[in-house]
């Protein structure tokens, strides 16, 4: 037999049996992760207060960056981390239109309960 | 069990519960006390970050998330100083009520199907240097240099469009 393929093998044999490189896998991240996401899904839907909202939000988006770094571990792949930069950029961003829109609406009706921001309704 | 994983165990359950305190009534009631929790719940997310050898974005999520972003919302919060009129009542709908159970089932399901599998992605081992500040600014100002300087610009866009929306006369 040549012996290219006999270390072929071997290599083949060690690496589905080899042991975990890195000490907690994947998956709990990936479960921390939608367990976030479905948290801040949930305050999202059954909050009426606009702040409660835009902290569900933050929430949602932390989650992702979990899952982000999560994977970019898991490849050792340093993009996912990038990613995750872009995306606390653009959530402080949006941290600050819309505390900015809550203020100009509170000025505005007295109140920050979004079931009574329905003028463009109809 | 490894030490590193306890110390994941705990950071999780605390990430998890101060989270969901932001929106269960401690936090939905009032908002200031939710956004305390979520400062807190930032700092767990940060240590999980740490696990996953994101030193860099770690710090930035404190710097960014606990340090910044969360003190604008504390701001907003003490200046508006809300009664109980004013933050408006918490109307129970039959499509709210289904929007989460929808939510949780969808969760449940979720983590029970990643806790049954065991995805083989064949992890690699970690370069030199990974997660450090070194690499991340490799990648910022060669791979993504556009998109880089087009936050830059977003984030000049987001201070001229708030101080728009939030003076009463320019």
């Amino acid at each position: 037999m040549l012996p290219f393929l006999a270390e072929a093998a071997t290599a083949v044999a060690s690496s589905t049996t080899s042991t975990p490189v890195h000490s907690i896998p994947l998956q709990w991240f990936l479960i921390v992760s939608v367990a976030l996401f479905a948290v801040g899904s949930a305050g999202v839907l059954a909050r009426r207060n606009a702040l409660t909202v835009l902290m569900s939000v933050e929430i949602m988006l932390n989650a992702v960056n979990l899952a982000f770094l999560a994977f970019a571990r898991e490849w050792g792949n340093m993009h996912g981390h990038v990613v995750t930069f872009f995306v606390i950029a653009v959530a402080a961003a949006e941290a600050a239109i819309g505390l900015a829109l809550v203020l100009g609406i509170f000025r505005h009706k007295k109140s920050i309960n979004l079931d009574e921001m329905n003028a463009l309704k109809n | 069990m490894g030490f590193e994983q306890i110390i994941f165990w705990l950071l999780a359950v605390g990430t998890i519960a101060t989270s969901a305190l932001v929106v269960l009534p401690p936090g939905g009631r009032n908002p200031l006390y939710g956004a305390l929790l979520l400062i807190v719940s930032f700092f767990f997310i940060s240590g999980l970050y740490v696990l996953l050898f994101a030193h860099t974005m770690a710090i930035l999520q404190i710097l960014v998330y606990a340090g910044a972003i969360m003190v604008l919302f504390t701001f907003v919060i003490m200046l508006l100083n809300l009664s109980k009129k004013e933050l408006g009542d918490e109307t129970k709908t039959l499509a709210k009520g289904l929007g989460i159970v929808a939510v949780v089932a969808l969760g449940t399901k979720l983590v029970v199907m990643l806790q049954g599998q065991t995805l083989n992605l064949q992890a690699k081992p970690l370069p030199e240097g990974f997660g450090g500040v070194d690499a991340i600014a490799d990648l910022l100002f060669h791979n993504y240099l556009v998109p880089f300087e087009l936050t830059g610009l977003l984030l000049l866009v987001a201070v001229i469009g708030a101080i728009v929306l939030a003076k009463r006369t320019l």
